[in-house]
C-alpha cells in the first residue's frame, strides 16, 4: 500500500514537473510583458533595465529552475497586471472558483440523478424524449453561448437575475463568501446553472443507462416479484448499485469543472481564478499564468491520486495481483 | 483641538448639505479592463489615469474643451527660461485632512522623477522641483520647455507625510516583490475619495465633501466594475446594472442607437491611424522584391497612398465611425493646420503608373503587420487594405497578431509595412512630430518612427520647436514639418478614431477627445 501511495506521488511529482515546464515554456510565446508594462515612449535601456529588474534577461532554463525552485515554497513572485503576490491572488479568487464550481457539481447531481431516473422509467414517454433532446441541445451548445442565452433572458429581457458579477460577499475567516447575502445568491444562479449544463448531461445520460441495465437483472425481477413497492425497487434496489459509477464520473468531473470554469467566469465577470487568467493571458502575466496553471494541474493530480487510492481500497482485485507480482 | 473641531463641523455641515439634496446620485460604471494601480505614478495607462484624476489632482488640469487650466496651482510664471514658479491653491487639503504644502508638490514631482516611475515621458526635459516659500514652488527644466504645462497635467499631488508613514516614497517598485500600499489606497486633494477597492471585480470612490472646487454634476459616489466579456458588459447596460459603458464594441453602436432605454454620445478620439514603411533597410525584409527596397522610393510610397481609399474604409469598415485624415495627429492637437489636411483621392490609374515608372509593372509581394486587439476594426482595416493594394498589384500578405507580441516585434524595428495609432496625450505636435517622424536618435528621438523614416529638413524644424516658445513660430515650424514630411509620403494616414460612449439615457456626460470619463460633470437624473 505504502509502496503503491509513493509511487504515484513519485509519478504526480513527475506530472507537475512537466506541467510546469509546458507552461513555462509556453509563456515564451504570448508576447513581451515588458512592451506592455512600460510606456510606448519608453527607450531601449528602460526596456532592458526592466527585463534585467524582472530577470527576462536571463537564460530559458535558469528562469525554469528559478522558477520551480521559488514554486515548490508556493512563491510565484508578483502579478506583473496588479503588483501583487500571485499566491494572494489565487487564495483570493479560489473562494469564488469552488463556489461556482460545487454549485454547478451539486446542481449537476441533484437534478441530473432524478432526471436520469425519470428517463429510465418512463423511456418511451414523451416528457423523456423532449428531455433527452434538449440535453442532447446543452451538450452540444459552447458554453459561453449558453451563459449568454441565459443572461439575455433572465438579465435583459426579465430583469429578475444580474447578468454579472458575484453580488456582495461576506468574510467568513480567510474565505469570502457570496452564500450568505441575498445578492450573492442571485448573481450564483445563471453561471451555476451554466456550468452544470454539461456535468448535468452527463450524470443524467450516465445514470438513465445504468438503470437500464439494472431494471433488466435478475434480482430487481425477483424483487418485483416478492411483491415490493415500485418505489422500493426503483430507489431502494436498482438507483443504489447505479450510483458507484455515478460518483467516480462526479469526482473526475470536479476538476473539470474548476478548470473549465474559466469560459463561464469569463461570461460573467466572476472575479475567479479563471477570469485571473484570462486577463494574465492578454497582459502576459507569466507569474500568474504560470502559476495557475500549477495549481490546476495540481488539483487534477490530487483527485486523481484520491480516486486511485480509493479504488486501491475498494477493488480487491488490484492488491492481490500487485502482492502477486511482487512475490515472484 | 479647536481647529479638529471647527474641521469636523465643516465635514457634517458639508455631509447634510449633499444629504439633503435630493438628486445625489450613484454613476454606476463599466469599460473591459480593470484600474491597475492607485498609484498615481505607477501606470500610465489610459483608464488608470482617468480614475487617478478623480482622487489626485495634477498642478493644473484640462478642462472641457481640454484647454489648460489652474488646479492646485492657481497661477504660474517663468522666472527663467530653465525655471517655472507656481503659486499653490491656498486652503487645499488631502482627503486625510493635512494641507497641501509646497513640500507635497516638490515631493510629487520629485516621486513622478524616479527611476520606477511610469511618467517618464511627462518628465522629459523636467530636471527637478524646489521650494521657494509656503505656497511656491519652481520647477526646473532643462532649457525652454514650451510644453511644460501640457505635461504637468499628468503629474498628480500626494502627500509626503502620507507617503512616508506607508513606505511609498517611491512609485510601485517590481524588483522588491512585495505590494506595495498606495497601490491600492489613496490620499488625495480630488473630488473624490477612494473607499474600497477590489481588484478586477469593483472600485467605489465617494465624494470628498471638503472638495476646494466646485462640482457641476450630481454624482456623489462612483462604482466602477470591469466586465470584460462584451456581450455581457452591454447587456448589464441594457439591464440596467450600470449607467455608463466607456468602450461600447462598435459593431453594436447601430443597434443601441435604436433603443430608447441608452443613448449613445460620439466625438473625436485624439488618436491617429496610420500605415508606416520600412524606409532603411536596403533590401525589404518580408517581400519578393530581392536586393533593394521599393518603399525607399518616393514613388512606391505615393503610389501606396493614392491605392488606398480612406473614405471607402470610414463607410465600409468604419461603419461611419471616423474621421479621414491627411496629417499624423488629430484636431484638437496644438499646431493642427486645416489647409494641410486634404485627404488624398484615391487615383488606381496613377498608383499603377507611379510602381511602372518605379520599375515594378507587374507589383511586388509585401507582409504586412497588424494589430489584432488594438485599435478600433484594426485587422479589418489590413485586410481591406490589402484588398485595395491588391487592385494596383500589390499583392499583401496579412500578419495580424494580439498586440502582447504585436508591439515586441515592431518595437525591435522588425516589420516591413505596419499599421500605428499615436494619441497625443499633451495635445502638442511636438509630442506626435518627435516620436514619429523625427530620425531615430536620443532622448524620445524617433522612439516610434518604427520605419526609420529620415529628413533632415524635417529634423532641423523639429529640433527647433523643442525649444521654441512663441505660439505662431510653433505653428509654422509645425506646418513645415508636416508639409515636408506629406510630400515625402513618409506615412499613410488613415483617419483618427472616433469614439463611442454609451450611457443609460438619463444620463448626461461630457465627451472628451483623451476618452476620459470626467465624473464631476457627470449628471445622473
Amino acid at each position: 500500500m505504502i509502496a503503491f501511495v509513493v509511487r504515484r506521488l513519485l509519478q504526480g511529482v513527475f506530472v507537475m514537473l512537466v506541467v510546469g515546464f509546458i507552461a513555462f515554456s509556453l509563456f515564451n510565446f504570448v508576447g513581451d510583458p515588458v512592451s506592455l508594462m512600460l510606456p510606448p515612449e519608453a527607450t531601449q535601456a528602460d526596456r532592458q533595465e526592466m527585463r534585467v529588474s524582472l530577470g527576462l534577461d536571463k537564460p530559458f532554463h535558469v528562469q525554469f529552475a528559478t522558477f520551480v525552485a521559488n514554486a515548490t515554497q508556493g512563491n510565484f513572485g508578483i502579478s506583473l497586471r496588479l503588483g501583487r503576490p500571485v499566491s494572494t491572488l489565487l487564495v483570493e479568487r479560489l473562494p469564488a472558483t469552488l463556489e461556482l464550481a460545487i454549485a454547478a457539481a451539486v446542481l449537476g447531481l441533484f437534478v441530473g440523478i432524478p432526471l436520469g431516473v425519470f428517463t429510465a422509467l418512463k423511456r418511451d414517454s414523451w416528457t423523456s424524449r423532449a428531455i433527452l433532446t434538449t440535453s442532447l441541445i446543452g451538450v452540444s451548445l459552447p458554453n459561453f453561448l449558453i451563459g449568454i442565452f441565459l443572461i439575455l433572458i433572465f438579465a435583459v429581457w426579465l430583469g429578475v437575475l444580474p447578468s454579472f458579477g458575484r453580488g456582495d460577499t461576506v468574510m467568513v475567516g480567510p474565505w469570502s463568501t457570496g452564500l450568505l447575502t441575498t445578492s450573492g445568491l442571485r448573481a450564483l444562479i445563471l453561471p451555476s446553472v451554466t456550468l452544470a449544463f454539461f456535468p448535468l448531461t452527463l450524470v443524467m445520460r450516465l445514470v438513465r443507462s445504468e438503470m437500464l441495465e439494472v431494471l433488466r437483472t435478475d434480482y430487481i425481477k425477483f424483487a418485483r416479484a416478492r411483491g415490493l413497492t415500485d418505489n422500493a425497487v426503483n430507489f431502494g434496489h436498482a438507483l443504489k448499485n447505479t450510483l458507484v459509477p455515478v460518483i467516480t464520473i462526479t469526482g473526475l468531473q470536479l476538476g473539470g469543472i474548476i478548470a473549465f470554469a474559466i469560459i463561464t467566469e469569463t461570461v460573467f465577470q466572476w472575479p475567479g481564478m479563471g477570469l485571473l487568467f484570462i486577463q494574465a493571458v492578454q497582459f502576459a502575466d507569466i507569474p500568474v499564468m504560470a502559476a495557475y496553471l500549477c495549481l490546476i494541474g495540481l488539483i487534477f493530480v490530487v483527485i486523481n491520486l484520491v480516486v486511485d487510492i480509493l479504488y486501491y481500497v475498494v477493488d480487491p482485485r488490484l492488491r492481490l495481483d500487485r502482492g502477486g507480482a511482487g512475490g515472484h | 483641538m479647536s481647529a479638529t473641531i471647527v474641521l469636523r463641523a465643516a465635514t457634517l455641515a458639508a455631509a447634510l448639505a449633499f444629504g439633503a439634496a435630493a438628486d445625489a446620485k450613484t454613476l454606476r460604471w463599466s469599460s473591459q479592463g480593470d484600474i491597475l494601480t492607485m498609484d498615481p505614478h505607477a501606470q500610465n495607462e489610459g483608464l488608470n489615469n482617468a480614475v487617478s484624476d478623480h482622487i489626485y489632482e495634477p498642478l493644473v488640469t484640462r478642462g472641457k474643451d481640454l484647454k489648460i487650466e489652474p488646479c492646485l496651482a492657481t497661477s504660474w510664471k517663468a522666472v527663467s527660461p530653465a525655471a517655472t514658479q507656481f503659486k499653490l491653491r491656498p486652503g487645499v487639503r488631502f482627503h486625510d485632512g493635512t494641507p497641501f504644502t509646497a513640500d507635497d508638490a516638490v515631493f510629487s514631482i520629485e516621486r513622478a522623477l524616479a527611476p520606477t516611475s511610469n511618467f517618464s515621458p511627462y518628465m522629459q526635459g523636467i530636471t527637478g522641483a524646489r521650494k521657494v516659500d509656503e505656497q511656491t514652488v519652481e520647477i526646473a527644466t532643462r532649457g525652454p520647455n514650451p510644453v511644460l504645462l501640457a505635461q504637468l497635467t499628468e503629474v498628480r499631488m500626494m502627500s509626503k507625510a502620507w507617503a512616508a508613514r506607508h513606505n511609498v516614497l517611491k512609485p510601485q517598485d517590481y524588483k522588491n516583490k512585495e505590494e506595495t500600499y498606495a497601490s491600492r489606497n489613496a490620499n488625495g486633494t480630488g473630488p473624490f475619495v477612494l473607499k474600497s477597492r477590489e481588484a478586477d471585480v469593483k472600485t467605489v470612490l465617494v465624494l470628498n465633501s471638503n472638495w476646494w472646487g466646485k462640482m457641476e454634476g450630481n454624482v456623489n459616489e462612483i462604482v466602477y466594475q470591469p466586465i470584460k466579456q462584451d456581450g455581457t458588459r452591454l447587456a448589464a447596460l441594457l439591464s440596467g446594472e450600470v449607467d455608463f459603458v466607456l468602450d461600447p464594441p462598435p459593431q453594436d453602436i447601430p443597434r443601441l442607437k435604436k433603443d430608447p432605454k441608452v443613448k449613445v454620445v460620439e466625438g473625436n478620439e485624439n488618436r491617429t491611424i496610420f500605415f508606416g514603411f520600412d524606409q532603411w533597410r536596403d533590401e525589404l525584409q518580408y517581400a519578393s522584391v530581392k536586393g533593394k527596397n521599393p518603399f525607399r522610393d518616393q514613388r512606391v510610397r505615393q503610389a501606396f497612398q493614392l491605392a488606398i481609399d480612406v473614405n471607402a474604409l470610414k463607410t465600409q469598415v468604419m461603419r461611419g465611425l471616423s474621421t479621414p485624415t491627411a496629417v499624423m495627429f488629430a484636431p484638437q492637437v496644438d499646431g493642427y493646420d486645416r489647409a494641410l489636411d486634404a485627404v488624398t483621392k484615391p487615383d488606381r490609374e496613377r498608383a499603377r503608373k507611379l510602381l511602372a515608372e518605379a520599375g515594378y509593372p507587374q507589383g511586388f509581394e509585401v507582409t504586412l503587420d497588424c494589430p489584432n486587439n488594438r485599435y478600433i476594426n484594426d485587422e479589418k482595416l489590413c485586410q481591406a487594405t490589402a484588398a485595395m493594394l491588391a487592385q494596383v498589384n500589390v499583392k499583401v500578405r496579412l500578419n495580424a497578431m494580439p498586440r502582447a507580441t504585436y508591439f515586441a516585434k515592431i518595437q525591435k524595428f522588425d516589420t516591413s509595412f505596419y499599421m500605428l495609432g499615436w494619441g497625443v496625450p499633451t495635445f502638442d505636435s511636438l509630442y506626435a512630430l518627435q516620436s514619429l517622424l523625427r530620425t531615430v536618435g536620443q532622448g524620445g528621438d524617433g522612439n516610434f518612427n518604427l520605419g526609420k523614416y529620415s529628413n533632415p529638413k524635417v529634423d532641423a524644424a523639429i529640433d527647433a520647436l523643442k525649444t521654441e516658445t512663441d505660439p505662431a513660430k510653433r505653428k509654422a515650424l509645425t506646418r513645415e514639418a508636416l508639409a515636408i514630411h506629406k510630400a515625402d509620403v513618409g506615412h499613410v494616414p488613415l483617419h483618427h478614431q472616433v469614439i463611442p460612449w454609451a450611457m443609460r439615457a438619463n444620463v448626461s456626460v461630457v465627451h472628451r477627445a483623451d476618452n476620459r470619463l470626467v465624473a464631476r460633470w457627470v449628471k445622473v437624473n
